[in-house]
């Protein structure tokens, strides 16, 4: 990934916007925008990102302070979840006669 | 989004033909390929020129409907103006923040726009000569844009298939809108519908046009096709939009101005003319009635916004002074 500072139009950084659409959910990444600071960042997501009351509250973030994993699938990063299978609860055979289980 | 930015996967640590296969594995299971991903330099080359062209449609298509934001007959009409107006700059913002993720700068994008190195859409080169092409730009125009663009929402590419999804709930809204309009003028006096009538005959081949060069002559077609960058072919999205904008028009009161229009009972579809597309690529080369009007004024704009952007930047840097000597005494 690229940890050198975004380079920007007329030098303003880049920030990923993350929003929460209403109460009771998770702020999701919508995408990203140049402002030329934190708070021209903000205003900019709400004009962009939410138009339509797409959401109750906004981060954003400097997208050079996010560190990523590799996206990779077969990265060896995400091998220690892969041969667990006994940690879902699909791993266990239970008889049907069993209820509420 | 740039944190996945670049080259990522592509660092040497593994074999061309292994990252290959891979990339052809994800596209051959219908999967997304995410912007870190390895990609072949023709895919990314690809996007970068749809996405951009896309962009730039965006933001240049909000000049011929902007010009009639002042002159709106109703206040009603002027929000609801403004409204599509501002949701084509919000488009085109979506999109820039797309390509960026393949690793280009928005800034060098508008450069080369304003270059005439990218392209934008050849039907915002015409000009709307009454209130009635607003509600037909909704209409067909619009309508176009989402026979286009609702399949590119399963594009092979993550960030762009997921601008497409919110662009096509927007872009609902527009189409609405400006059939709304139509049905308005329609109710109105004889010459509000001679209004409607012409702008319908300016603007339905400049429409089907929308669509590009017919499939035997679209060089780039079957390539973005394997990709699973574009999911149909320019005359089936040409041939649904048609199928889609008769009845309508039907319903509205126009005649659309194609006398080899039909319904083909053997196909079940529509037999429609030719567009012209010398016109089209004529257009698109810069000859058409408004390029050099759409590319000033582009220029002008981001001439004139220079000093807020410089402004912006230095009141920045200077907060960010303050803070570091706040903090550092």
């Amino acid at each position: 990934m690229s940890t050198e500072a975004p380079r920007g139009s007329a030098g303003w950084p880049l920030y990923e916007v993350f929003v929460r659409g209403k109460r009771g959910l998770n702020h999701v990444h919508v995408g990203s925008l140049h402002a030329a600071d934190e708070r021209m960042a903000l205003t900019n997501a709400r004009d962009l990102y939410t138009r339509r009351n797409e959401g109750v509250s906004i981060w954003v973030v400097r997208s050079d302070a996010i560190t990523a994993s590799t996206p990779d699938e077969k990265d060896p990063f995400f091998s220690p979840s892969g041969d667990k299978v006994y940690r879902h609860p699909t791993f266990y055979a239970i008889p049907d006669d069993v209820p509420h289980i | 989004m740039t944190v996945t930015d670049g080259a990522g996967g592509s660092d040497g640590a593994t074999a061309l033909p292994e990252l290959s296969a891979h990339f052809d594995a994800t596209i051959a299971h219908d999967q997304r390929i995410e912007p870190r991903d390895w990609m072949p330099d023709g895919y990314r080359a690809t996007l970068v020129r749809q996405i951009a062209q896309h962009a730039h449609s965006e933001i240049i298509g909000m000049q011929p409907e902007g010009e009639w934001i002042t002159k709106a007959p109703s206040l009603r009409r002027k929000a609801i103006l403004f409204a599509k107006v501002q949701d084509e700059a919000g488009h085109g913002l979506y999109l820039y923040s797309a390509a960026e993720t393949l690793g280009i700068d928005r800034a060098e994008l508008t450069e080369r726009l304003l270059e005439g190195r990218q392209k934008y859409s050849s039907i915002f080169n015409y000009p709307t000569l009454s209130f009635a092409d607003v509600g037909v730009i909704g209409w067909f125009v619009d309508g176009a844009a989402i026979c286009n663009q609702v399949p590119l929402c399963r594009s092979s590419y993550g960030p762009y298939a997921r601008s497409m999804v919110r662009i096509c709930k927007e872009e609902s809204f527009h189409q609405r809108q400006g059939y709304e309009l139509l049905l308005t003028m329609m109710r109105g006096t004889q010459k509000q519908r001679a209004q409607v009538q012409d702008a319908v005959d300016r603007w339905w081949w400049p429409s089907l046009m929308m669509f590009g060069p017919p499939d035997d002559d679209s060089p780039n077609s079957a390539q973005s096709m394997a990709w699973k960058i574009k999911r149909h072919s320019n005359d089936e999205l040409r041939q649904r939009f048609v199928d889609m904008t008769v009845p309508q028009a039907e319903r509205l009161g126009v005649t659309l101005p194609d006398p080899e229009l039909r319904w083909n009972e053997e196909r079940g579809r529509h037999d429609f003319g030719t567009p012209d597309f010398t016109e089209l690529m004529r257009v698109i080369k810069g000859d058409g009635p408004c390029n050099a009007q759409r590319m000033a004024r582009r220029t002008k704009a981001h001439q004139d916004g220079a000093w807020v952007r410089e402004a912006a930047a230095a009141h920045a840097a200077k907060q960010t002074a303050h803070q570091q000597e706040g903090s550092a005494a």
